[in-house]
């Protein structure tokens, strides 16, 4: 048994907050870079070249990114060897709020009915897993409610088919349009129940732009979809051009016989997503 | 590095117009869907729940909390400042929250809007009729967009916080036309131009 003290977890949390609203992950750096490069229509490299501007700002670690510095989502897996001196969700709550507080990020989290606010931007969404092993690995991503308001989950019928699921996920991104601040990393769960496929959708959007599914077979499927996305020519912003969307992600889980969940997750360019294993 | 369009040491904005509320009609008929432009002076920002109290008021007939004749609304809930900073991260939020309500403001006088993304044909049909632009920011650029603003102060409703009226003095604030007073639409012209299905 390895011992891990609870209050290391709500350390980390905290810093992948405060670190997850100033500091862009390089992958996603490099693809809007990369975007720069690629994107033909001229409004759309005006909106890149003040998405870039913005991101080195934040770098400096003054002004947060975006101003919608979301709600936590934390995935953690804890290895079965690992016993904790406390309760996991406290000290990730915790975390939650001291990285909102010190670094000066929205606190966005309110009751559903009466919108009161919670005032520290708790409680977060936590995932937890137990894994093999004496560590523990914690993901938390800050998702923004612009480009998560315009996710969909459709139960299709089980003969629906490849098609019927890319038609669906362009279907999203064409209806998302300009307000979920393109570009975006679309993140596809496909199977399981109705909750799994959300969760894997999200999962997908975590996993870093320029890796592909491990699966050759899914990997095909998420070029495939990307470049029938990138077809719409939505492009910076809604403005018309050639990248819409860095990547799209999917991920897969079996199903039942008599279904076939299929949930789109949409990630604007704020992506913002952080990890450490302790 | 990213080769960025405008080279150091030139000057900013050189294809940008420039305008500075309160707007007239001639500001706005000189306005169309894709232009750039910066503008400088008094904005007000307000959201979601001060939209929603707004429009009881005009309902109800009570003045307004400011005079919004000729005046810009920026859908913004910034981050909290930093001390001795004026403002936190302040880029703009999804504007068909706020269309439900929009048409009665421009009505009221109100002759801009700034946020992000597309809007009902209500409103569109309403820019038409009164005479008013819609402009977008870059959503997901509020550091950058922070450092243009500079002073704000709550005007009104303090205790909804982010959500707060307040009143911003900026200057080259970057946003482009995305709809004008002739029905003119960036999003549905840009996009032809580039789809491919
Ligand atoms: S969609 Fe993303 S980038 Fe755009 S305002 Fe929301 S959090 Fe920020």
């Amino acid at each position: 048994m390895r011992e891990l003290s609870v209050d290391r977890i709500r350390e980390e949390v905290k810093r992948l907050c405060i670190e997850g609203a100033y500091i862009l992950e390089e992958d996603v750096q490099s693809a809007l870079k990369s975007a720069f490069e690629r994107e033909v229509s001229p409004m759309g490299r005006e909106v890149l070249t003040q998405i870039i501007k913005n991101y080195e700002i934040a770098l400096e670690g003054v002004l947060p990114m975006c101003q919608d510095t979301g709600i936590a989502v934390v995935f953690v897996e804890i290895g079965r060897d690992v016993r904790l001196d406390g309760s996991l969700e406290d000290a990730i709550n915790q975390g939650v709020r001291e990285g909102y507080e010190e670094g000066y990020l929205r606190k966005s989290v309110c009751h559903p009915i009466t919108r009161q606010n919670t005032g520290d931007n708790t409680p977060a969404i936590i995932h937890t897993r137990i894994t093999e092993g004496d560590r523990v690995k914690i993901k938390v991503a800050l998702k923004g409610a612009g480009s998560e308001n315009k996710s969909r989950l459709k139960m299709f019928n089980p003969t629906a088919g490849v098609d019927a699921i890319k038609e669906f996920v362009v279907d999203t991104v064409r209806e998302a349009g300009g307000s979920v601040c393109p570009p975006i990393v679309v993140g596809v769960g496909i199977g399981g129940d109705f909750e799994k496929s959300a969760i894997l959708s999200k999962e997908a959007i975590l996993r870093p732009i320029g890796t592909p599914h491990p699966d050759e077979d899914i990997a095909k499927l998420e070029e495939e979809f990307l470049e029938e996305v990138n077809k719409l020519g939505i492009g910076p912003m809604g403005f018309g051009g050639t990248v819409t969307a860095l990547a799209v992600h999917i991920e897969v889980y079996p199903c039942h016989i008599a279904s076939l969940p299929v949930a789109v997750n949409i990630q604007c360019h704020a992506d913002r997503h952080k990890e450490v294993v302790i | 590095m990213v080769d960025y369009p405008r080279k150091k040491g030139q000057p900013r904005g050189m294809d940008f117009k420039r305008i500075t509320p309160p707007l007239t009609e001639e500001i706005v008929e000189g306005l169309r869907a894709g232009d750039k432009v910066f503008i400088s002076g008094t904005i007000y920002a307000a959201r979601d729940q001060a939209h929603k109290r707004m429009f009881e008021l005009i309902q109800k007939g009570e003045p307004l909390p400011f005079d919004i004749g000729g005046q810009i609304i920026y859908y913004v809930g910034p981050t909290p400042p930093r001390e001795g900073m004026v403002i936190g991260s302040a880029g703009p939020t999804t504007s068909s929250r706020m269309d439900e309500f929009t048409p009665a403001l421009l009505k009221a006088g109100l002759k801009a809007t700034i946020g992000k993304g597309a809007r009902s044909s209500e409103v569109k049909e309403a820019l038409k009729r009164f005479k008013a632009v819609y402009f977008v920011s870059v959503g997901g650029a509020g550091a950058l967009l922070s450092q243009r603003i500079k002073k704000a102060e709550v005007v009104a409703y303090p205790e909804l916080g982010t959500e707060a009226i307040r009143r911003l003095e900026v200057e080259d604030f970057p946003v482009i036309v995305a709809y004008d007073m002739y029905g003119g639409d960036l999003f549905k012209e840009g996009v032809e131009k580039y789809r491919k299905v």
